[in-house]
């Protein structure tokens, strides 16, 4: 492998990365902080590129779907969260896996019902429509690019909210001992409530950045949701961080593994997961207690 | 007024008689299985290939040879394991006169180990797995749609005429992926061509930059892939973006832009692609059949819709010969042996192995189009490799 292409393709890899992480980062979120093991994680990323794709349709702009269909998403959550999640909380992870595994059959259905079985393609903005030249003979849309740096941005800021903020200290608080952050007068289930929306906002997000990418059809949000669950795995639950760097590590994997060892390139992905485990059991930057 | 028990007694038996005498006037309903997914990623061909026969039918008049078609659906989920199942339903459970189906190749080869201990008629209505009219064949299954050989084949010498003699493969790494790339293998070395490299994808990964980036540093002459339905979308368009389409051309079977050209946009433009079938095939059966179907189902037809017509069109011939009696084995398969079909996809036959020889189109997207560019082989036949029949 030339040094240009070796290049590219960490280019690859880490760009393949990126999106994972703005899937897995809501993933974590919730599973970190909540303890909620939510399957249907994928399907709010379905969601969000059926919404995108149906509200550009409409309004003729990509960047108006994505507005609209953000505000969307944090209502869909708030609405899941309340009718289904909020009571799960107190039960085990099967109680949970039963429930959002319901979820995502709801879902795929809902998607048939309204919006049929057919693919569908979504044009990136004009503003972004050209390609930028990567190597050669090889160009790189703009569109990927501004994802790319739109999902480092979004995990700068999660960052920022969770480390700086008094919103973020109750969450980390509510992180690691739930009952005692209640006790101290602090309302959890709105807590709750807001960062599962969160969450669903997130998977939302990265479904319409990455539509015009993947184009939009049944079923898209399962392989995601199993990809984000090895990303959480890795980088220990409920660190944003360490999903950060799980993603990263998951995309120059499956990348140079596609390359490299083609005829073993599915089970690269799971072959670093095992490795990271064997090497950290908590993730890269799991808790270092025993927790929920 | 009282009616004694007696008189009672000999009116039901009256009419008893009676029913039966006018109901051996009319011979027993034409039962015809549709082993077809109705729900999963293949619903919507499953419909249409039900519709399509449904269609054919009423245009002749809800009779085949005089019989009255009575359908029989199973949804078989395209779940391979529920095939046996299904298909003894159909066969046993249901008693059906004429199995017809699947879509999906899995199943289709789960019927196949059935249905050869069975002595019911069967018509494979789009499964193109070689094996069904290759190594599993039998004299009462014919196929009406199309070999993965007939798909992939021609395209070689379509590529080698346009001057490009060093390839890259790419596809899916199951079945039909790898027949498709067997097919198109054999045609190239025949004609000197050289594969540069083959990479083979698992299903259903759609996450290909690498690969792409890969093709871009060998610099083919061109790139002959497998993909179908959202991976074929999404692939055609990380080429484009890529800048590849305008450097490396890109070939396929027609699969790659058949039902996902909407989708693809502006970067499925001038693709190549070979089938036995195209949407805009100008000749009479199609723009009739087209209308008719449009008419009846509010949708358009395509590849899977035309298979489904032709299996009752070529039934009704069929049993036309034997006045639509069933248990006459060995005529009814010498009728449809000896059929010729008017099809929308242009005029067929079977093969010896029960496969139709038909011509392959190379068809090109245009503006948007699938405009059918020629003919890519004449009379295309499946090899029938393995198959002990009619040899």
């Amino acid at each position: 492998m030339s040094l240009s292409l070796f290049v590219l393709q960490v280019v690859n890899g880490l760009e393949y990365g990126l999106l994972l992480f703005l899937v897995a980062s809501g993933l974590t979120l919730v599973f970190g902080v909540l303890g909620v093991l939510n399957f249907a994680h994928g399907s709010f990323y379905m969601l969000g590129a059926y919404l995108a794709w149906w509200l550009s349709e409409r309004t003729g702009s990509l960047l108006v779907a994505i507005l609209v269909a953000i505000p969307a998403m944090v209502v869909i959550g708030l609405a899941v969260e309340r009718l289904a999640i909020a009571r799960l909380y107190a039960r085990d992870h099967l109680s949970q896996v039963l429930l959002t595994y319901g979820l995502v059959l709801l879902f795929n259905e809902l998607q048939r019902a309204l919006w049929g079985n057919d693919v569908h393609g979504v044009s990136t903005p004009r503003a972004l429509a050209w390609t930028m030249h990567l190597g050669e003979t090889q160009t790189w849309p703009a569109w990927r690019a501004f994802t790319a740096l739109a999902c480092v941005g979004i995990g700068v800021a999660m960052r920022q909210i969770v480390l700086k903020t008094r919103f973020g200290m109750r969450v980390r608080a509510g992180a690691s001992n739930a009952e005692m952050v209640e006790a101290l007068g602090i309302d959890v289930r709105r807590l709750f409530a807001i960062l599962f929306s969160a969450g669903t906002a997130l998977a939302g997000l990265a479904g319409m950045l990455a539509a015009p990418l993947t184009t939009v059809y049944p079923g898209m949000g399962e392989s995601v949701l199993i990809l984000s669950f090895v990303v959480v795995v890795i980088g220990g639950i409920g660190s944003i961080k360490g999903a950060f760097f799980g993603a990263l590590l998951v995309g120059l994997a499956d990348t140079f593994g596609k390359v490299l060892l083609p005829g073993f390139a599915s089970a690269i992905v799971y072959a670093v997961m095992a490795a990271v485990l064997l090497w950290r059991p908590r993730g890269l930057l799991g808790p270092a207690f025993e927790g929920r | 007024m009282t009616l004694s028990r007696r008189a009672l007694l000999g009116a039901a038996a009256c009419s008893s008689l009676l029913a039966r005498r006018l109901f051996s006037a009319t011979p027993a309903k034409l039962r015809i299985g549709l082993l077809l997914p109705y729900s999963g990623t293949y619903a919507a061909l499953g419909h249409n290939i039900t519709d399509a026969m449904k269609l054919a039918a009423s245009e002749h008049g809800g009779k085949l040879g005089g019989r009255e078609v009575e359908w029989v659906a199973v949804d078989d989920e395209s779940d391979p394991a529920k095939a046996p199942a299904n298909v003894n339903k159909l066969i046993a459970g249901e008693k059906v006169d004429i199995l017809t189906g699947p879509v999906h190749s899995g199943v289709a080869m789960a019927m196949m180990q059935i249905v050869r201990q069975e002595n019911v008629l069967t018509v494979v209505t789009n499964a193109g797995a070689q094996a069904v009219t290759g190594t599993l064949c039998a004299p009462h299954v014919f196929r009406t749609s199309f070999s993965n050989w007939q798909t992939s084949y021609p395209c070689a010498d379509v590529m080698l005429k346009d001057g490009r003699k060093k390839a890259v493969l790419m596809f899916w790494n199951y079945s039909f992926g790898q027949e498709s790339m067997a097919a198109f293998k054999e045609g190239y070395a025949k004609g000197g061509g050289t594969i540069v490299k083959e990479i083979a994808v698992p299903f259903p990964t759609t996450e290909f930059q690498a690969n792409l980036s890969e093709i871009a540093s060998l610099k083919p002459d061109a790139v002959f892939v497998f993909f179908a339905g959202a991976g074929a979308a999404k692939f055609v368009k990380d080429y484009a973006d890529a800048g590849l389409r305008d450097r490396v051309a890109l070939y396929g079977s027609g699969f790659l832009t058949e039902g996902v050209l909407a989708a693809q946009g502006a970067a499925a433009e001038g693709i190549k692609t070979t089938l036995h079938y195209a949407d805009a095939l100008d000749n009479p059966a199609n723009r009739k059949f087209r209308e008719a179907f449009k008419k009846a189902t509010n949708r358009e037809a395509d590849v899977y819709a035309v298979a489904g017509y032709d299996t009752v069109n070529v039934l009704a011939q069929a049993l036309e010969k034997v006045k639509g009696d069933t248990g006459a084995h060995s005529e009814l398969i010498a009728a449809l042996e000896s059929a010729r079909i008017d099809s929308p996809r242009g005029r067929f036959r079977f093969s010896k192995t029960h496969n139709p020889i038909q011509d392959v189109y190379l068809r090109q997207v245009r503006g948007g189009r699938e405009a059918v560019v020629g003919v890519a082989m004449k009379d295309a036949e499946d090899p029938g490799a393995g198959c002990k029949m009619g040899k």
